[in-house]
C-alpha cells in the first residue's frame, strides 16, 4: 500500500461519513413520521406525514446508494440502513424525537425543514456531482415539506387557546435540540476543506432569523433558553433511538437477509 | 412536449409506449416524460430512467416493467435511474395532459399559479368533471407524492391536482 492510496482510503471514508451525516437525518425523520401512517389526526395530515416520509426515504436511498458504492466493501443501501448498531447512526437528536402530539410532529418538522431546505441549497452546487444531483432533487420536495409544516405552525400557534399552548410547548422543548443542526463533525469538517461539503455553520444566524420571522407570524413566542445539547451527530443518542431502531431493524435482525 | 434533443430511438418507441405509470396507468412513460434516453446496442436496449419524486414508489415498477416489455420481444433491457437534470412537470406530453384531464387528474398549473393555488386561495384549479374552476383546495398533499387534492364547488366532487414540479 503506498502513500496516495491510503490517502484516498481515508478521503473516501470522510466521504463515506459525510453523506451518512446527511443522509440519516432523513433516515430517521422518515421512519418517525412513518409510524404515523394510519394514526395522523385526519385523513388529510396522515397522507401529508406519509407523503414527506416517502420523500425523505427516496433522498436517503440515493445517498446511501451512493455511499454503498463508495465504501469499497460489499455493502448495499439495505446494511447501512439496517444493520448499523445505534452508535453508527450519525443523525441529530432532533430528528430522533418522538411523535409525542400533532403539534409536536410539525413543530419538529418545521424546525428540521428549515434548515433542511438551506443545506440543499448549497449541497445542489457542491462539486461532487452525485451529492449535488440528489439535492437539486430533493429541494423542490423539501421546499413543499417547509411550506406545510410552516403553514401548520402559523395555523396552530394563531388558533385556539389550547393548539397555541401546545405549539409554543412543543417548539419550547425542540428548541434545544436546534444549535446541533450547526455543530460541525470530523467529517464535515474535513469534507468542507475539500470543498465538497458544506459549511452549515456559516448559515445558523439565517436560520434562527428565518425561524424566528414564522414563529413571530405565528404568534408564538421565540425561546431564550440557551441551553442546548447535543450528540446524536457523533453517535450519541438520546433514549427514543433504541426503540426507534428496534422498530426500524427488526425484520433484518429477525430474518436476516431476507427481501422483498 | 416530447423533448426533441432526447436520444430515444425510433424503434424502441412502439414498446416504451406500451409501459405505462402503475399509479396513472393512462399516461405511457413516454408521456410522463420520465424516459431519458432509450438506445439499442449489440442486441441490448439501454433505457435512462429519472423519478418523478425521490421516494417514487412507481419507479422500481416501471423499471421491471420495462425490461418486462423488452422480454417479451426478445430484447434484454438494462435500466439506469438518473437524477440529473430533476424532472420537471414541463416533461409531460401535451398528449399525456389531455389524457390526464380526461382521467379525473387537473393538469399542472404554471410555476406562479400553482403556488396562488397551493399557497393561497385563488381559484385557477380546472375541475376535471365539470370544467369550472370554482374550486377550493382540500389538501396538499394528496393520493400520491405528485398530486394535492382539490374540490369543485359547483359540482362537489374531490378530485386530484398534478402539482407544478419545477
Ligand atoms: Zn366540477
Amino acid at each position: 500500500m503506498n502513500f496516495n492510496f491510503i490517502l484516498k482510503e481515508m478521503k473516501n471514508q470522510q466521504l463515506y461519513n459525510y453523506i451518512l451525516t446527511i443522509a440519516d437525518n432523513s433516515l430517521i425523520l422518515a421512519q418517525r413520521l412513518g409510524e404515523l401512517c394510519g394514526h395522523g389526526p385526519n385523513l388529510e395530515t396522515d397522507i401529508a406525514l406519509t407523503n414527506i416520509s416517502l420523500d425523505l426515504l427516496g433522498q436517503t436511498r440515493s445517498y446511501y446508494q451512493y455511499a454503498a458504492k463508495i465504501s469499497g466493501e460489499n455493502k448495499t443501501e439495505d446494511d447501512i440502513a439496517f444493520l448499523r448498531i445505534e452508535r453508527e447512526y450519525k443523525n441529530c437528536l432532533l430528528v430522533e424525537q418522538p411523535n409525542t402530539h400533532f403539534g409536536y410532529t410539525i413543530a419538529r418538522q418545521f424546525l428540521f425543514d428549515v434548515y433542511h431546505l438551506m443545506l440543499m441549497e448549497k449541497l445542489q452546487n457542491s462539486p461532487d456531482e452525485t451529492l449535488a444531483a440528489i439535492a437539486k432533487k430533493g429541494i423542490k420536495e423539501v421546499s413543499y415539506h417547509k411550506r406545510f409544516s410552516s403553514d401548520w405552525v402559523k395555523r396552530l400557534g394563531d388558533g385556539t387557546e389550547e393548539s397555541k399552548a401546545k405549539m409554543q410547548e412543543a417548539i419550547d422543548d425542540l428548541w434545544r435540540y436546534t444549535d446541533e443542526l450547526f455543530f460541525m463533525t470530523e467529517a464535515e469538517k474535513e469534507m468542507t476543506k475539500e470543498g465538497i461539503g458544506i459549511n452549515i455553520s456559516a448559515f445558523k444566524e439565517k436560520y434562527y432569523e428565518e425561524v424566528s420571522e414564522i414563529l413571530k407570524e405565528a404568534t408564538l413566542t421565540i425561546p431564550e433558553n440557551k441551553y442546548f445539547t447535543k450528540g446524536g451527530k457523533e453517535g450519541v443518542h438520546s433514549e427514543h433511538m433504541g426503540y426507534l431502531l428496534a422498530d426500524l431493524q427488526y425484520m433484518q435482525r429477525t430474518y436476516p437477509n431476507m427481501t422483498w | 412536449m416530447l423533448v426533441e434533443n432526447l436520444n430515444i430511438e425510433t424503434h424502441l418507441i412502439p414498446v416504451l409506449k406500451t409501459v405505462s405509470d402503475p399509479e396513472i396507468p393512462v399516461l405511457s412513460v413516454l408521456d410522463l416524460g420520465v424516459i431519458r434516453e432509450a438506445v439499442e446496442e449489440n442486441g441490448i436496449v439501454h433505457i435512462k430512467l429519472t423519478p418523478t419524486y425521490s421516494g417514487c414508489p412507481a419507479m422500481d415498477v416501471i423499471g421491471d416493467d420495462l425490461k418486462k416489455a423488452f422480454s417479451e420481444i426478445g430484447k434484454k433491457a438494462e435500466v439506469e435511474l438518473i437524477l440529473s437534470p430533476a424532472w420537471s412537470t414541463d416533461w409531460i406530453s401535451e398528449e399525456g395532459l389531455q389524457k390526464m384531464e380526461k382521467y379525473g387528474i387537473a393538469r399542472p398549473l404554471s410555476e406562479s399559479n400553482d403556488k396562488d393555488v397551493l399557497l393561497g386561495d385563488k381559484k385557477l384549479v380546472k375541475c376535471p368533471q365539470c370544467g369550472s374552476t370554482n374550486t377550493h383546495l382540500v389538501s396538499q398533499f394528496g393520493s400520491t407524492a405528485c398530486k394535492a387534492i382539490f374540490k369543485c364547488d359547483d359540482c362537489q366532487e374531490p378530485f386530484d391536482y398534478f402539482k407544478c414540479l419545477k
